[in-house]
């Protein structure tokens, strides 16, 4: 695993010399837009090569309600961390009703498989140590694309760390079973994008930007818990923007 | 008057069901066509003994009310059909442009994405930037379609102090796994359509029209309104051919 990371912690670092080569007018809120372009195109390369055609015979060979298993089963372990940061962030309800949900899931929920929590009307709430960094007020920084993880920024990928320590998922005292969870995780995330990215390939003129764009606005909108304060000019409702 | 605006009939027949938290717009869609028809003949008893028209009634709507009334229409008539749910893009095309495109400023929604050159392009650049941008959004969007099973539409309470001009509608689509965010920024247009026009869209927080300006700039800076149009073309048909 370490010599794993410290390839790709090379391979990052001729990411970013090739990426320093070509200049390209940028973005406020992208300064690394370069480095990122070329990140951006690595993952694409490897997800087209590995972990799409994995993701999808994934889908392929195991029936729906085993995958919804999966994914309620990793949603259950992620809740724990979510309820943290809730309760990180003063929110009390939310900290209360997560909890409820773990517990629900655990004991009425067959350890998680079944997600019986929602049907009971315990909404669930994703919350990760990035956003309780922006509600108490730290900006996101500039836009990162991490090597395999995708889109983040500088803050959200300063709390990375944090969140994997969080991730109840990998507090299995065994490696192979930690290992086997990670690969597990990653099929399961990716099974469920397959038809998102290809949306986004047919609704973009510049994927690159299309997903930064989204990622940035996504990243506000919950921190902001779905209401974040518009900061898109509108105009005066007229046709024409000025 | 205003205690006929048509919400009032849904939220009598909702109480009957005995539902709590935001029962007000709250749908179960096995039951919808029996709701509709609830609401119908009672919005049409009210019209009917007081003489009003059903325009008239349609201009005093909630902003909750339409939003939920216009997605509601849209769900049934999707799950009605099988074809629309298979991605017969001839089919969608003319849903789109029946149920929904009377109820958006889509100039406005093109305008916005376009940014600064809209107002020196020329009024056939605009006409035909509008066309591909709706055929790309459609086309987008119709393979979402395809899932649509048993979900359900709930509109939440709406956020104080808004402004008539720019004013969210937040919902929620309810289904199988996690709910879909899916919010509707509105303006009021009295006596036009149903007193509301959608001029943006919101999924899983992200703004539609804050989504294409970046991406309209670069290619207008590039090569003009021209190039823009161009690459919404190109992108159009490559869309077209099956994958």
């Amino acid at each position: 695993m370490i010599a794993w990371t410290k390839r790709m912690a090379l391979l990052a670092s001729l990411l970013v010399l090739q990426g320093c080569a070509t200049v390209q007018t940028a973005d406020a809120r992208d300064p690394w837009e370069s480095m990122n372009r070329s990140v951006f195109q690595f993952n694409e390369v490897v997800d087209t090569a590995a972990i799409k055609p994995a993701a999808q015979l994934y889908v392929k060979v195991l029936p729906s309600f085993v995958r919804t298993g999966v994914g309620n089963f990793f949603g259950n372990l992620g809740d724990i961390w979510s309820m943290a940061n809730s309760a990180l962030q003063l929110k009390g309800q939310a900290t209360v009703e997560t909890f409820m949900r773990i517990n629900v899931n655990t004991f009425l929920g067959l350890g998680g498989l079944l997600d019986v929590a929602t049907e009971m009307r315990l909404e669930k709430r994703k919350e990760d140590f990035g956003q309780t960094l922006g509600y108490w007020g730290v900006k996101p920084g500039p836009f990162v694309v991490l090597p395999l993880l995708g889109p983040s920024t500088l803050r959200d990928t300063l709390a990375l760390p944090l969140d994997m320590q969080g991730d109840a998922s990998q507090r299995f005292s065994d490696e192979a079973t930690r290992n086997a969870l990670t690969v597990t995780r990653v099929l399961d995330i990716r099974s469920g994008l397959l038809q998102t990215v290809d949306v986004v390939k047919a609704a973009s003129l510049d994927p690159y930007s299309f997903v930064r764009d989204a990622y940035l606005q996504k990243r506000r909108n919950d921190i902001h818990d779905g209401n974040p304060p518009s900061n898109f000019d509108y105009g005066d409702g007229e046709s024409e923007p000025k | 008057m205003v205690s006929l605006s048509p919400n009032k009939p849904v939220t009598v027949v909702n109480t009957h069901l005995g539902r709590k938290p935001y029962s007000h717009f709250m749908f179960k869609t096995d039951t919808a066509l029996f709701l509709n028809r609830r609401h119908v003949l009672v919005a049409a008893c009210a019209a009917s003994f007081l003489g009003a028209s059903g325009l008239a009634m349609a201009a005093d709507e909630a902003p909750e009310a339409f939003i939920q009334r216009i997605t509601n229409d849209t769900l049934n008539t999707i799950k009605a059909d099988k074809a629309l749910r298979n991605g017969d893009i001839a089919k969608i095309m003319q849903l789109v442009d029946t149920q929904l495109m009377p109820h958006v400023n889509f100039r406005r929604m093109t305008a916005l994405a376009t940014g600064p050159a809209w107002r020196k392009a020329t009024p056939e650049q605009q006409k035909r930037l509008q066309e591909e941008f709706k055929v790309l959004l459609v086309r987008t969007y119709s393979g979402a379609l395809s899932q649509i099973t048993d979900q359900v539409v709930v509109v939440k309470p709406l956020r104080a102090g808004q402004d008539d001009k720019n004013l969210v509608v937040n919902t929620e689509v309810r289904g199988k796994g996690d709910p879909i965010q899916l919010d509707y920024r509105l303006e009021k247009t009295p006596g036009q359509g149903s007193g509301w026009m959608i001029f943006d869209l919101n999924v899983l927080g992200v703004w539609l029209i804050e989504n294409y300006r970046n991406q309209f700039t670069k290619e207008i800076n590039a090569g003009g309104i021209d190039a823009l149009i161009a690459s919404l073309a190109a992108r159009n048909k490559s869309n077209a051919k099956p994958a």
